[in-house]
């Protein structure tokens, strides 16, 4: 038990969800590793017995089997122990809910610099609150079959499949879906919410600025869609890329220039197609 | 054998039997009779579950390595839709009914159910159903899943007449089960033996009862979600069309509905079947027969109160979800409560290990299991992670397979020689049942990992290799569940032809279905016996005893019959 506790990391995926990419995540783990062990004890004791009595009361000649019809004390006193046992995860559950639910505050603001953080500022969850601070909300939109992210700014730059943020900032992310229903995951980012046209759906992350590897410019997450689209289904990927706020910066200037260049270079070729055929219409 | 035999309970009912009316193919599409329908029930079911189960074993070829390409896309979500819905609304359901059918009137000490016509047609919508399903085989089947979320249903994007196949299907075995549900309602109500109050009906019957009441419930619901689904497809109505103003989300909380009651009504009656089986072989009364019968009620309650459990992950408020997490933990109770008592009806029994009993012990360590990680998924946040991964494909496995199919197993091992007058062989029935227990966990205790490391539901490929093992060790146990059924369907082949004859009442067992002979006539009871207790058998076997001074009862460690 101690060895499970010491090193949960080492076995995330076969015993425990992934984390570590964002403070959510982390919330789920703790909770998911609570829960565990709680389940680990009822594991053991109902089977335990189930096997105890299987073996232990095995037909044998000579025995006669009680003839016993019930006991109330028994039976009122296991129910209100399984109550019990519900009641105190329902409590972990509501203590644990605040982390999970509520964006805590960028630890960075917009350019950049390091912030003092201010954790105690969290109220319980009803809906998702806002956090103190700079944050960043992207637009995830779910499409047969890619995703399709928005970013903030006068832009209106889009990206696919990619969704590049710096680390440390506070990344709200606005789900929706254009056709059917997707469900957005990356698992080390915390849980998924489904892309539902019609209705905008809420989660966010905050990668740790030292989740970038030494020696390396980014991290990267990946995901896919968990909820059935369609025949391609399998292949509807989702990569969440974390860079340093210079690098992000860095990233979103030349993404915004190769768009324009890109919408430059159509409009030009528009108009020499329009030439073109004006002039093939005049012969 | 003799001297056992010889201390039977004296039987006082005779078969009539005329050849031409009750042998031969017309005597079974013309019958009214509970116990033939029941038989054709059964029938009907072992044949979609071997379509189910050839549908599953192809899921998990092409699962086996990464980048399989034995399946192409289309086929894979066709073959997935088939098989949740073969399994759910042909196997499962049905396979209650038809137990059901030869069971109740027999325990109840009737002589046939309250409507045999209308038992006739319930059974004849319900094979209906399954053709109507099986016929867009052979042009293009459904796939947008068993829940047929929209939009992805609607027919924008599933253009195929799968789509209205699978509608119809739904709405004729609905009809049927619903049907089938007023008539084991109206024959519980008022066909019970002299002197078989509430407190002395068989727990089988219990879980019957409440069963048709959630029938009804879901099923009427459910055919009017899917006629809307059938309206939005066909003439245009916007219901369910986001683009049209209607909601998608509409149809997910119209659909669990129906479909979390639908999870009591596949287990219930597997609940009941272990409440029957484990008195009679730990030769010992149920512990807390009013415990059980409540915690029956009390799940069916609460069964229509947690819906959106499987919805967590959709645009809900905090109140909601935290609501459905709290009736999700409470239903958890009356479960335990059943688990502990029957725990508590083996301890300081003479337990026999026969096939039947193996089949439910193994079937209740089995839904432990999948009671235990259904905690994980009612705590909203940890569902987050969890839903729609591979984690749910094995905790409801573990459920609905642990439960149901282990219970339906064992049913089918207790009550044959009642059926057919023969015993099935206890030798292949041991070996089906460790090829069936191994198998099962092979399959589905690896597939919580793959789950929990990142895989998905529903995907026809991957290419993440730190998923291969999983998959590859999960499909090695399907193959061997595969073996298991086909060990069982063996031995059921066997049995007909060369089975030891059973006798009325080979396991000495509590209700009235062993009063009479095996199988029993058509009319059921010449005389039907007045109830005194939960056991009627037992009272009558004490009686016998009384009058003959030749004893009846079962001695620990005496042979049973073979």
């Amino acid at each position: 038990m101690a060895a499970l506790l010491a090193a949960p990391a080492a076995r995330a995926g076969l015993l425990f969800p992934e984390s570590g990419g964002s403070p959510n995540a982390d919330s789920i783990h703790t909770l998911y590793v609570m829960v565990f062990i709680l389940a680990l004890f009822i594991f053991v004791g109902v089977e335990g017995a189930l096997l105890w009595a299987l073996f232990r009361f095995k037909a044998k000649k000579g025995a006669t089997a009680a003839q016993i019809h019930g006991n109330t004390k028994l039976e009122v006193g296991w129910t209100v122990g399984a109550f019990l046992i519900l009641i105190f995860i329902t409590a972990f559950t509501f203590i644990q809910l605040p982390s999970i639910k509520n964006p805590k505050p960028s630890l960075i603001d917009a350019d950049g610099n390091q912030v003092s953080q201010v954790e105690g500022a969290q109220f319980a969850a009803t809906n998702q609150s806002v956090p103190k601070g700079d944050t960043m909300t992207i637009e995830v939109n779910g499409q047969q079959y890619v995703w399709r992210y928005l970013y903030p700014g006068q832009d209106q730059l889009l990206t696919y499949t990619d969704m590049v943020v710096p680390v440390g900032m506070t990344v709200l992310l606005d789900i929706t879906a254009d056709d059917v229903v997707h469900s957005w995951w990356i698992p080390k980012l915390g849980g998924k919410m489904d892309a539902v046209p019609g209705y905008t759906n809420k989660l966010w992350f905050r990668i740790p600025p030292d989740a970038i590897p030494e020696g390396q410019k980014q991290v990267v997450y990946t995901g896919q869609c968990a909820e059935l689209c369609g025949r391609n289904h399998a292949n509807m990927y989702g990569r969440v890329i974390g860079m340093k706020m210079e690098d992000y910066k860095a990233w979103y200037a030349e993404k915004v220039q190769q768009v324009k260049t890109a919408e430059t270079d159509v409009s030009e070729q528009q108009k020499e197609l329009t030439e073109q055929q004006s002039q093939g219409d005049g012969e | 054998m003799s001297d056992h035999s010889l201390g039977r309970p004296q039987i006082i009912a005779s078969a009539v039997d005329n050849p031409d009316r009750t042998r031969g193919w017309t005597s079974w599409i013309t019958t009214t009779d509970h116990k033939k329908i029941g038989i054709m029930y059964l029938a009907t079911v072992l044949v979609f579950f071997i379509l189910g189960g050839v549908e599953a074993l192809l899921i998990r070829t092409q699962l086996a390595v990464p980048d399989n390409t034995l399946l192409t896309p289309e086929r894979y979500n066709q073959i997935l839709t088939m098989h949740g819905t073969t399994m759910v609304f042909l196997v499962v359901v049905p396979v209650w009914a038809g137990f059901a059918n030869y069971l109740l009137p027999l325990m109840l000490g009737a002589r046939d159910v309250a409507f045999p016509r209308l038992n006739a047609w319930s059974y004849w919508m319900y094979l209906f159903g399954g053709i109507a399903l099986y016929a867009s085989m052979l042009y293009s089947p459904p796939e947008a899943g068993w829940f047929s979320y929209v939009p992805l249903s609607l027919k924008q994007y599933s253009g195929t007449n799968g789509q209205e196949a699978w509608i119809y299907m739904v709405h004729l075995t609905g009809l049927s089960s619903i049907i089938g549900a007023i008539n084991f309602i109206a024959t519980i109500h008022n066909m019970r033996a002299p002197g078989m109050g509430w407190g002395r009906m068989p727990l089988f019957v219990w879980t019957i009862l409440i069963y048709a009441y959630l029938v009804i419930v879901a099923l009427t619901s459910l055919a009017a979600t899917v006629t809307m689904l059938l309206l939005d497809r066909n003439f245009g109505t916007g219901f369910f069309d986001p683009a049209q103003g209607g909601s998608a989300l509409l149809w997910q909380h119209l659909f669990w509905f129906f479909g979390h009651p639908e999870v009591y009504i596949l287990v219930l009656p597997a609940f009941g079947v272990f409440s029957e089986i484990l008195p009679v072989f730990a030769r010992k009364p149920i512990f807390g027969y009013k415990a059980i019968a409540a915690a029956t009620v009390g799940i069916a309650f609460l069964g229509m109160l947690v819906w959106a459990h499987h919805m967590f992950a959709t645009p809900m408020s905090t109140t909601v979800l935290a609501f459905f997490m709290l009736m999700s933990f409470v239903i958890a109770v009356p479960t335990g409560v059943k688990i502990f008592n029957w725990i508590a009806t083996l301890w300081r029994g003479t337990v026999e290990w026969t096939t039947a009993l193996l089949y439910c012990v193994g079937g209740i360590a089995t839904f432990t299991m999948g009671g235990i990680t259904g905690i994980f998924l009612a705590v909203f946040p940890i569902d987050w992670q969890l839903t729609d991964t591979y984690f749910v494909v094995a905790h409801f496995h573990y459920t609905a397979f642990g439960a149901s199919a282990f219970a339906m197993f064992g049913a089918l091992y207790f009550w044959w020689p009642k059926m057919t007058g023969r015993m099935l062989s206890e030798k292949t029935g041991k070996l089906g049942f460790a090829l069936l227990f191994i198998g099962f966990h092979t399959t589905f205790l690896i597939q919580h990992s793959a789950g929990l490391s990142g895989m998905p539901r529903r995907i026809y490929e991957y290419s993440e290799s730190s998923w291969t093992v999983y998959n590859f060790i999960s499909t090695i146990g399907a193959f061997m569940i595969a073996l298991a059924a086909a060990v069982t369907v063996f031995s059921v082949v066997w049995s007909l032809k060369r089975g030891a004859i059973a006798g009325p009442d080979p396991w000495k067992a509590n209700t009235l279905e062993w009063f009479t002979p095996s199988p029993p006539p058509e009319n059921n009871f010449d005389v039907v016996p007045r109830v005194r207790s939960v056991e009627p058998m037992k009272d009558i076997r004490r009686e016998i005893e009384q009058r003959t001074n030749s004893e009846q009862r079962y001695r620990s460690g005496q042979p049973l019959m073979r």
